[in-house]
């Protein structure tokens, strides 16, 4: 390894952005940088941005980040768009909502794309956030890819995970459905300057009193990210999610359970690598054009694959 | 064929200065994206220091810039010397737009390595960026 790791740890932003790269690209020597950096991180507020395309994400980051400015903290943002599932290519469009932010010497703002990971998010995206934590950011915000009714990775990325909603974007029956509202600890209406704005605060409430007596009901709180209002609240809400974790003693829960899901997720790569390591290509389009031609089925061939790893002990 | 996962060219795309019409860099994120890359678009109306941090905040391969106001002989350098102000000297540096010949040279010696003109085909940019992206 180079000098990157001093130059990081002195606070140099170039050598931040160069050190991303590296472990975005999941290379050795990324894991390298990620095994010296990590015992830094632990520090940072991590907070997770997510909902439907359009929602308003980039433009509610960009205002959170204001007020976190005018509150003397600095902040690191990771903004996630989607690839190309044909060429892999990808548009990185979130910077355009960030622009206030360009030139401040206490916002860091970096892209990534989703190279076809599943959940709103990107492969690597554990390990840049701990670049980021360890770079000292007093918040890290991650922005999703636009997402619809089942992208609930995030929850396990960020401690604290805002769900943007808008009005008139559905009853209260879409509301009502299982999946990424569940995972949501504050619940934003963002655009509130537009029509329906209150009825659908309403039908929230209504829809969070139906749960379990004693479950935790998360905050409905409105915004205008367009004209930066409401964030005052929000950044207000966000510090009491994690004294309320701090206090009944769930964040350490917490923590822990984001780290069995981490560790277990890079496990499974892991062994996805050794088994394609030893099952030369033929052999492997051997057996699928089996399973193809319906002679074999999927879960058998599967077994085969793993079973050539485990006879290499 | 290339797999998700691998290593991509980063680009910045960019519009210094006052003019607002960015189809033509649009249509360039457009066909590097479609060539496989990750582009970043900043969108139009960008000073030189905000086009200098974008590219060394996002670690990208490649700057371009797209200009049509006729201002590229007072803009390019600054942008130039902002990005050497933050130590980003390694990146592959095209531009495109309504560029007068005579001033092939100017741009050539500040580093531009390309200089796109209208009726460009959009694929000899991204085989451009192929062939001389420092890796």
């Amino acid at each position: 390894m180079d000098d990157l790791v001093e130059r990081f740890l002195a606070g140099e932003r170039r050598a931040l952005a160069r050190i991303i790269s590296r472990v975005e690209n999941g290379t050795p020597e990324g894991r390298d940088y990620l095994r010296a950096l990590f015992p830094h991180s632990g520090k940072t507020h991590i907070i997770g941005i997510t909902g439907g395309a359009g929602s308003g994400k980039s433009t509610l980051t960009g205002a959170l980040t204001a007020e976190y400015r005018r509150r003397g903290k600095t902040v690191g943002i990771v903004a996630v768009d989607p690839s190309s599932p044909f060429t892999h290519g990808a548009i990185l469009g979130d910077r355009i909502r960030m622009q206030d932010h360009a030139l401040d010497p206490g916002v860091y703002v970096r892209s990534m794309a989703g190279r076809g990971a599943l959940g709103g998010l990107a492969p690597t995206i554990d390990d840049v956030i701990s670049i980021m934590d360890a770079f000292g950011f007093d918040y890290v915000l991650i922005e999703t890819v636009g997402a619809g009714q089942d992208e609930v990775e995030i929850a396990g990325t960020a401690l604290t995970t805002i769900l943007v909603n808008n009005p008139g974007t559905g009853d209260d029956i879409q509301a009502l459905k299982a999946g990424i509202i569940e995972i949501a600890d504050i619940l934003v209406v963002n655009k509130a300057d537009h029509p329906g704005a209150d009825i659908l605060v309403s039908q929230l409430q209504a829809l969070l009193s139906l749960a379990p007596k004693g479950s935790r009901r998360p905050p409905i709180l409105k915004t205008t990210a367009t004209r930066g209002e409401g964030f005052e609240a929000l950044a207000d809400a966000i510090t009491a999610h994690r004294v309320e974790l701090e206090s009944t003693g769930q964040l350490e829960a917490r923590l822990a359970e984001d780290a069995r899901h981490q560790v277990l997720s890079i496990a499974r790569s892991i062994l996805l690598e050794r088994i394609r390591a030893a099952t030369p290509e033929p052999d492997l389009a051997a057996l699928v054009q089996r399973v193809a031609a319906r002679e074999l089925d999927p879960h058998s061939a599967a077994e085969e694959l793993a079973a050539a790893v485990a006879a290499q002990g | 064929m290339t797999s998700p996962t691998d290593t991509k060219i980063r680009v910045l795309i960019a519009k210094p200065g006052l003019d607002g019409h960015d189809r033509g860099a649009k249509v360039v994120a457009r066909a590097l994206r479609d060539g496989g890359c990750e582009v970043i678009y900043t969108g139009i109306r960008q000073t030189p220091e905000m086009i200098a941090e974008a590219a060394l905040q996002e670690d990208v391969d490649v700057v371009g810039l797209s200009i049509l106001s006729g201002a590229h002989l007072e803009l390019f350098p600054r942008v130039v010397a902002e990005l050497k102000k933050r130590g980003v000297d390694d990146v592959l540096l095209f531009c495109g737009g309504i560029i007068p010949d005579e001033d092939t040279k100017s741009l050539e010696d500040l580093g531009f390595s390309a200089i796109f003109r209208p009726g460009t085909n959009t694929q000899d940019i991204v085989k451009f960026v192929y062939a001389n992206v420092r890796k």
